[in-house]
């Protein structure tokens, strides 16, 4: 019986009197790779900013592995890579990695940056700035950044989209080695195809509210749509 | 229900009121000053009821912090505002004071010049929430601003009493001093009025702030459909 | 511990980033200079009575100093979506406070270490005499505008008219410690030291500042993360 890794419930979000996000509650085992998808608009992002401890649920509970993303030393085990690379232009490489290093508290901030700067091809532009990066350079730098920490939740925000074909193929490679190491992955998607093959499971946001929730089918992997002609509105 | 408790502070601080200015208006002059003392009927009361709102405000805002209704957001930005109104005629009744007494429209009195700060702080509250559009952000960032602005109130009356005893300058009525038993009756009565005043413009502000909660909740969920 | 050392890595890693670009700093201590420039032709530096309030005009050239490289230090955190960064870190939002406000503490004490001496020379004022008095001034009112600066740079990051709310707010809070950063400085410039009823003002600064950096250290998670 696996652990849960991320457990959401009655789960609501306010704008004001308005609910972005209606009673939603599920979990996540240890291990699975849970699509999220779902309109624009419909809430993806702002449950995982959530999850991620960014922001505040007007209700309910969220549990990243058993304790609130809120508190700080949660989000040690949490791995964000969001729609901004959250990378600082001003720096090298190498320092972006050695800050996140020394932020998520690694005791050999260096060595995990030099060994993740390896794994995503960036080894060689490891002191250039990365002002000067192309942008597949800069996408790659930031799965770097999530990875960094070892961290045992990797929380996605719509991850392949506008990726160039390198960054997709390394995404690709480094996520399924997460789920072979036993992470626990949460992607909101735009339902590509690259996301749908990782996925154990697939989980419908419309309108705020948890339309579906359940494992991944061959029809989903062969009809995107799916999921949305019979559990969506339109 | 609400409405008849509103009507009925209403009628009480309007028959206070009437009965106050009657009372005021036959009150012997002021020896040194002339008919003018009588605005200070006026000008303590919406002082001390505008720092009671402050003070209102900053529990709102608390409030609003710990338990997220937006009840408390409501009743913050009402207080605050009406606070300011009444702080407004806290300062003009002291600019027409120092007008008659001292000759000019303005002078650097302690009190005075404190309040012109707090109104200055307070007004930064309303041109805060102006700026945020989504109702959570802006009801969260207004409470941690009221916060800031209250802490700071004592700090502004302390910092610019020691101002001005740098620099002494007339000092504006010693509350303190010999004050005639009539004119402490008066004041007290004119206090409570003003109060009642306060507390029903407050409700009806918040009942303002509370249909335009509603309106904005329709609004977003018409564009979401 | 671990909350001073994350403090003091998101302090470096401003300093850093600043140093390579110096775009804050630059255009901060150019300001500087022109509004000196400017009071200097409002108020005639060579009359005597000019040079006795100089100190005081000096918290103006400070404050709006200032205030670039306040509003820099959350704005700098927007290209790449950066704060998320951050945010998503084990960091609490106190020590986030910490180390931005260190940098800007450090910052815009390099602003005033070129403004001082500027100054001096339109003014023709030795303002050395009272030296290490005057730097304890200027430390304890750079650090009052910092601390409130800093929360409200964080505060005022995603708002329209970002640039002219964060002075309008930040201002009117800091009056009380400008009152006496300003009667110390121009006292200690004209070389009378602080004594007697001038030590009200000191203790004045270091409660002002000690009430709001707490303030700030426990709102800022608030503002942060909401």
């Amino acid at each position: 019986m696996s652990a849960v890794a991320v457990d959401c419930a009655g789960v609501w979000k306010f704008y004001g009197d308005f609910p972005a996000l209606r009673d939603i509650s599920f979990h996540v085992p240890e291990g699975q790779c849970l699509a999220l998808i779902g309109r624009n608009g419909a809430g993806k992002t702002t449950l995982l900013r959530i999850l991620g401890g960014f922001s505040r649920a007007g209700r309910g509970e969220t549990k990243i592995l058993g304790n609130s993303p809120r508190e700080a030393d949660a989000r040690r085990r949490i791995g964000f890579l969001g729609h901004g690379i959250a990378i600082y232009d001003e720096l090298s490489a190498i320092e972006n990695l050695r800050l996140f290093g020394k932020l998520y508290g690694l005791a050999n901030p260096d060595d995990a940056a030099r060994r993740w700067l390896e794994r995503t091809g960036l080894e060689r532009v490891r002191d250039g700035l990365v002002r000067e990066f192309s942008r597949g350079m800069r996408q790659r730098l930031a799965v770097a950044r999530a990875l960094l920490h070892d961290p045992a939740v990797l929380l996605l925000d719509e991850p392949f989209t506008a990726l160039d074909d390198r960054a997709i193929a390394v995404l690709q490679s480094v996520l399924r080695e997460a789920l072979a190491q036993g992470r626990t992955v949460v992607m909101s998607t735009h339902q590509l195809r690259e996301a749908l093959e990782l996925a154990t499971h697939v989980a419908l946001i419309n309108r705020g509210r948890l339309a579906f929730h359940g494992e991944r089918s061959p029809e989903m992997l062969s009809d995107p749509g799916w999921v949305y002609a019979r559990y969506g509105d339109t | 229900m609400r409405q008849k408790v509103m009507i009925g502070m209403l009628a009480l601080a309007a028959i206070l009121l009437v009965r106050n200015l009657y009372v005021i208006s036959v009150l012997p002059d002021e020896v040194n000053q002339g008919q003018i003392f009588r605005i200070i009927f006026f000008h303590v009361p919406a002082a001390v009821a505008a720092m009671t709102g402050s003070a209102v405000a900053l529990i709102a805002s608390v409030l609003f912090l710990v338990k997220k209704d937006f009840f408390y957001d409501s009743l913050a930005v009402a207080v605050t505002e009406v606070g300011l109104a009444f702080l407004a005629v806290n300062l003009v009744t002291g600019s027409i004071w120092a007008r008659v007494i001292w000759g000019v429209w303005w002078a650097w009195d302690p009190r005075l010049t404190s309040a012109l700060v707090c109104w200055v702080l307070y007004a930064g509250y309303l041109i805060l929430r102006q700026a945020l559009e989504e109702p959570t952000q802006r009801a969260t960032f207004a409470a941690v601003y009221s916060i800031f602005a209250f802490t700071d109130v004592p700090i502004v009356y302390f910092s610019i009493r020691w101002w001005r005893t740098l620099h002494p300058q007339p000092v504006f009525f010693n509350k303190n001093g010999s004050f005639p038993a009539d004119w402490s009756a008066a004041l007290r009565l004119n206090l409570i009025a003003l109060f009642l005043f306060y507390a029903v413009l407050t409700m009806i502000r918040l009942r303002q702030e509370q249909a335009q909660r509603e309106i904005d909740y329709l609004r977003r969920t018409v564009h979401a459909m | 511990m671990r909350f001073l050392r994350q403090a003091m890595v998101i302090t470096a890693k401003d300093l850093r980033a600043e140093m390579r670009t110096k775009e804050a700093i630059n255009a901060s201590i150019a300001f500087a200079i022109v509004i000196l420039l400017i009071l200097s032709f409002a108020f005639d530096p060579s009359e005597e009575t000019t040079r006795e309030i100089s100190g005081g005009l000096l918290w103006i050239v400070f404050t709006f100093a200032g205030t670039l490289v306040l509003n820099r230090s959350f704005a700098r955190e927007l290209p790449n979506d950066c704060l998320d960064g951050l945010l998503a870190a084990p960091v609490p939002g106190s020590a986030i406070f910490l180390g931005k406000a260190l940098s800007n503490f450090l910052l815009i004490l390099a602003v005033e270490a070129v403004a001082l001496p500027v100054f001096g020379i339109f003014y023709n004022v030795r303002w050395t005499r009272q030296f290490w008095p005057l730097m304890l001034v200027q430390a304890l009112g750079t650090w009052g505008l910092t601390a409130i600066g800093t929360v409200f740079s964080a505060l005022t990051v995603n708002i329209r008219l970002r640039e002219v709310m964060l002075p309008l707010l930040v201002y009117p809070l800091m009056i009380p410690m400008l009152l006496g950063a300003m009667l110390l400085t121009a006292q200690l410039v004209m070389g009378q030291p602080i004594a007697g009823d001038s030590v009200v003002w000191l203790r004045l600064l270091f409660g002002f500042d000690i009430i709001f950096t707490a303030l700030a250290l426990v709102l800022m998670e608030t503002v942060l993360r909401g």
